[in-house]
């Protein structure tokens, strides 16, 4: 219907963009119904998306033609960028942007940098951006879900958490069941995507290697592998921000830091 | 003279010496110095707000203090490690916070974080102290109140500390039971010999527990002494 009342590719993409925004804006009506309010948190975020992904767009239209080490270049800034997004999600954490910096460096940048030496990712920079940004959002949404699972869990069970301390445990051991059910939680969305593989969802990726010509058992296996590359990768990283959370949450002196109203 | 002072410092247990406490410019506590003698139970009144339990959460280290420091046995705290300073400096809270499982499991909890495993019989002494022989086995979720506060008793004693902190313990307990953790309380001074630091908002609770008080204002010390000199009971 859409192609039919619009000529231009620019003119059809911003029309699409338009429809697809009132299906979100839907829902938050009906969210604000039932007493949620997400208007302003989803505003920014589709305004801020879509600027991104259009000057991502953007340049990576220019560095096509730049030399491979380039993409190092923007890896980089997308995991300092995920960082600061996925910090966002751990308000009163202590060093949340180091933790999730850290983390997703740690975690989706060492998959990313094993995997290219090895051959399983293409160094040429349309390959390993696109698939390097699939590895750190994932890793991102990850750590997001970590850092807010471990936060909510030890603010509701500070009591528990002292009167451990207070008996003598360390700082480790106090906090260690929230870390646990942190680390597992974060991993459910990953787990379940590598579950519904093919069934429930076929992605992006493999839909965009088919229309470019790849023979589609070969397509279909390198899905496979790229949703395993997002597992270790967002596995690493959870496992990481878990660990170092661990330790940002309690002072020296074996003090829990992270308290209501702290 | 000398020995006089030597055999008063030997029965110094705990002393906060200038103790504070800030958080973003609101003082918590301020100027706090007094001492804890062997056998003693020294309760800490004073009203909402006060700073009675900021006072109590930083005679074991559980908040950093701003300002001074505490001795324990003549020993600055900061020297001692947090954890065996919590061992030696126990604490129960309003709240039990009991851990999941058996009764047995929470008195084992203290002394495996050294590395030591508790007795059947240890356990059964230390339940029987507490007015609760036979209870081991049985899971904490079907305890009363005063039963779980008796169980968090218990446990705190399991790591045998050489004193006790307590922040409130009946304040959350029906009549019945807040009498039977009184009684409690007074026995592990008398009958354990080890010296109390009680936190309570309730005056005549501290006429009947403690043989020294300390009244609280805005996070400073007004009135220090005798039940008799500071509650006029």
């Amino acid at each position: 219907m859409l192609k039919t009342l619009f000529h231009g590719q620019l003119q059809l993409g911003l029309a699409q963009a338009v429809v697809a925004g009132v299906a979100a804006l839907l829902v938050v009506l009906m969210g604000r119904q039932r007493g949620v309010h997400l208007e302003k948190e989803l505003a920014s975020a589709m305004v801020r998306g879509l600027v991104q992904i259009i000057a991502v767009g953007s340049i990576l239209l220019l560095l096509l033609r730049g030399p491979n080490w380039t993409s190092v270049f923007l890896l980089i800034v997308m995991i300092v960028a995920a960082g600061a997004t996925s910090a966002r999600r751990a308000k009163g954490m202590p060093q949340a942007f180091q933790v999730s910096t850290w983390a997703i460096a740690s975690g989706a940048g060492s998959v990313i940098a094993v995997m290219t030496l090895l051959g399983v990712i293409d160094t040429p920079i349309t390959t390993l951006v696109p698939v390097g940004s699939m590895l750190i959002a994932n890793a991102m949404n990850t750590n997001g879900l970590a850092l807010n699972r471990f936060r909510a869990d030890v603010l509701a069970h500070v009591g528990e958490i002292e009167t451990a301390l207070a008996l003598g445990a360390d700082a480790k051991s106090s906090v260690a069941p929230y870390v646990q059910v942190a680390f597992e939680a974060s991993l459910i969305p990953a787990i379940d995507s590598l579950r519904s593989l093919g069934i429930v969802w076929i992605p992006g990726l493999m839909a965009g290697m088919l229309l470019s010509g790849a023979r589609p058992v070969y397509a279909a296996i390198y899905q496979f592998v790229v949703l395993a590359m997002i597992f270790a990768g967002s596995g690493l990283t959870s496992l990481v921000s878990t660990l170092l959370m661990r330790t940002r949450v309690m002072s020296r002196a074996e003090q829990l830091i992270l308290r209501p109203g702290a | 003279m000398d020995s006089k002072v030597k055999q008063t410092d030997t029965l110094i247990v705990l002393r906060a010496d200038n103790l504070g406490r800030s958080v973003r410019d609101k003082v918590l506590v301020a100027d706090a110095s007094f001492e804890v003698h062997k056998g003693e139970t020294l309760v800490i009144v004073g009203p909402s707000g006060s700073g009675k339990s900021s006072l109590l959460r930083l005679l074991n280290r559980l908040d950093e203090p701003t300002t001074g420091t505490v001795y324990l046995d003549n020993v600055d705290y900061r020297q001692i490690a947090p954890r065996e300073l919590r061992r030696r400096v126990g604490m129960v809270t309003q709240r039990p916070f009991l851990f999941p499982g058996t009764v047995a499991d929470n008195l084992r909890f203290g002394p495996r974080q050294r590395g030591q495993d508790l007795t059947e019989t240890r356990i059964e002494e230390l339940l029987a102290s507490v007015g609760l022989a036979g209870y081991g086995s049985r899971g904490v979720a079907n305890l009363s109140g005063g039963e779980a506060q008796r169980v968090s008793f218990a446990r705190t004693l399991a790591n045998s500390p050489e004193i006790l902190l307590l922040d409130e313990p009946t304040s959350a307990l029906d009549d019945d039971s807040k009498h039977g953790v009184e009684v409690l309380v007074a026995e592990i001074g008398r009958e354990h010999g080890i010296p109390c630091v009680l936190v309570t908002h309730d005056v005549a609770q501290a006429a009947r527990l403690g043989q020294r008080v300390l009244m609280l204002e805005a996070g400073r010390i007004v009135r220090n002494g005798t039940v008799e000199e500071v509650l006029g009971a």
